[in-house]
């Protein structure tokens, strides 16, 4: 980028618009800025003004439809430290997100490491494990949840394997309903997990097993010392992906449960919704969206300052 | 180096019985759809007379078909905009060093942070004032903005490492900058095209959250509110709600089945963006 300032006939000549190759060296021209404008102006009219005026909204007592409306400074943020439901979505949020990102890249990585064999069948079933990934998450939340009910297909199953002490009302119980939809999840989307794990793990070069073969480690010894390392970017992808789904989670919560059994499974994004659009307390839902907006923040940061100083240690 | 061991066989075995644990689900979707309202028997045995009066009921009175329109159109405009501006936008965002281009990445990146719950609410009443509400230009609308951060995220970490050589040339021998991006650089971008058109599309097309509230209350639906809805309306009759639910997915992994490489490929494609 440095040649263009230098090239030798800068002072003294009127700033020519001419482009000249100098002699020897190459030219770099810049496309305009302009390029950026068509995708920055829908950009700022979607994500950034309506973001803006929704933090401006989370000090106001709006109802979303009455034009007059007032400032209440942070009367929005200490009515939600009162409020057990909204105090308690905030925990399930967290408790989701953690519960997802543990346990589907758990089983992720496990799928990952047993399609990446020499089975025969590993081809079909990398795309088989893979296919619930890309179905609608709200039909297969319907899906499930007639699965868990009562007389569902689940607890039928375990009637017939002679696991009747097993069944549950799945999405009934308020002490289960919400791991009850961390299964769901984990069952739609640990061949997502797996797909990038895998991919991960085929550009891992041959002969670095080879070599790990022949210096005597074990299977155990290989994977931690040789291909856990060389993970280290998927892990990055992954990682992400799934705390920052987890924090937004709201589809499977509302076609599952509805936050229910009473609150035992609101999330932040299943509140706010039921905040604006049934009570019609906007200004206080986007509050709550102000606070979904720090987790992921200070999450994403956090993990990308982690992962990245990881990443490096690895390489 | 490694052959088909006992052990692998072991393996095989294990590994055909959790995509069987997987698999399970669908098979008593498939197997409750064609089962007539009357058969009440357990619902993991097999359905001894298969009926498809449950998918011809679901698809008149679900008016699926109108939904199914909807999202392929919205799905389609939203991405071809997406990927046409986002293109656009990372070629001077991963070329230029000035320092508005530094300022205008960290802006786009910021969009990856902001959860929409944040921007939806106050883009409802937008949305209501210009008169979009109940239209599939609200979500067209929503979708072309809202994947913009991801999708030029994307693009930039591809041009960054593709060499400038062959766009200076194209402008040694005379393109315009718009030339040279539509004809040399934009045809480079191929393989990250695929991830970004993959990514965004299954997104838009499942999204739910969105037209649930741009839509609600119109006719106007997408296939997965369109479904949110014949559940809460037959949500009594199962074997009908499971007709819906298979209707609505089979588009989708009919897709996915005849595509599959290049949709695994485009979700790992991420990994090296």
């Amino acid at each position: 980028m440095t040649m263009i300032d230098q090239r030798p006939d800068r002072a003294g000549v009127a700033p020519a618009r001419r482009r000249v190759t100098p002699p020897g060296g190459r030219l770099h021209t810049t496309p305009p800025w302009w390029f950026a404008a068509p995708a920055m102006v829908l950009f700022a009219f979607v994500v950034l003004l309506p973001s803006a005026r929704g933090v401006y909204y989370a000090f106001t007592d709006w109802d979303g439809l009455n034009p007059v409306y007032s400032l209440v400074g942070l009367d929005n943020f200490t009515a939600m430290v009162r409020d057990p439901d909204a105090v308690q979505a905030i925990w399930h949020t967290l408790l989701i997100a953690v519960a997802i990102t543990i346990i589907q890249n758990g089983l992720g990585l496990v799928l990952a490491l047993g399609v990446n064999s020499t089975i025969k069948s590993r081809n079909v079933l990398r795309v088989f494990l893979f296919a619930p990934a890309v179905v609608t998450p709200i039909v297969t939340a319907y899906l499930w949840r007639n699965l868990l009910g009562p007389d569902g297909a689940v607890n039928s199953l375990l009637g017939a394997v002679g696991l009747a002490s097993w069944q549950q009302d799945w999405l009934g119980d308020p002490g289960l309903a919400l791991w009850s939809i961390v299964g769901v999840i984990v069952w739609q989307f640990a061949g997502y997990s797996m797909v990038i794990f895998l991919a991960g793990l085929q550009s891992v070069p041959k002969e670095i097993y080879e070599a790990a073969d022949i210096d005597g480690a074990g299977p155990v010894r290989r994977f931690w010392s040789v291909i856990r390392p060389l993970l280290a970017p998927a892990f990055t992808i992954n990682l992400m992906l799934s705390i920052i789904g987890g924090i937004k989670l709201f589809d499977q919560v509302y076609a599952l449960t509805g936050g229910g059994p009473g609150h035992a499974t609101d999330t932040l994004s299943t509140l706010i919704y039921k905040d604006a659009f049934t009570l019609g307390e906007f200004g206080y839902s986007i509050a709550l969206a102000v606070v979904l907006t720090i987790i992921v923040a200070i999450a994403s940061t956090g993990q990308y300052v982690v992962l990245s100083r990881n990443e490096r240690a690895a390489s | 180096m490694r052959r088909y061991r006992g052990r692998t066989f072991g393996l095989e075995l294990l590994m055909i019985g959790v995509a069987l644990v997987v698999g399970f689900p669908l098979y008593v979707l498939v197997n409750l759809a064609v089962r007539a309202p009357s058969d009440t028997s357990s619902p993991i045995r097999p359905t001894t007379s298969p009926t498809l009066d449950n998918f011809t009921q679901a698809w008149q009175q679900g008016a699926l078909g109108g939904a199914l329109l909807n999202s392929v159109v919205v799905t389609a405009v939203s991405v071809v905009i997406v990927l046409a501006v986002s293109s656009f936008a990372a070629y001077p965002l991963a070329r230029a060093t000035a320092r508005w281009s530094r300022g205008l990445f960290l802006l786009i990146m910021l969009g990856l942070v902001l959860p929409f719950q944040l921007a939806a609410l106050p883009l409802y009443q937008t949305m209501r004032d210009l008169g979009l509400l109940g239209t599939p230009w609200a979500l067209i609308l929503f979708y072309s903005g809202l994947q913009v951060p991801f999708t030029t995220f994307l693009y930039v970490g591809f041009l960054r490492a593709l060499p400038r050589d062959f766009e200076d040339a194209a402008l040694i021998d005379g393109c315009t900058p718009t030339q040279g991006f539509r004809y040399v650089v934009f045809p480079m971008l191929k393989p990250i095209t695929v991830t970004a058109l993959v990514l965004n599309a299954v997104s838009v097309w499942n999204d739910f959250f969105t037209p649930l509230l741009y839509l609600s209350g119109s006719a106007q639906q997408t296939m997965p509110v369109a479904i949110a809805g014949f559940v809460g309306q037959y949500v009594t009759d199962w074997n009908l709600v499971f007709a819906a639910l298979v209707i609505s997915i089979v588009p989708i992994l009919a897709v996915y089945f005849a595509l599959q490489r290049s949709i695994i490929n485009g979700f790992a494609g991420g990994l090296k963006g």
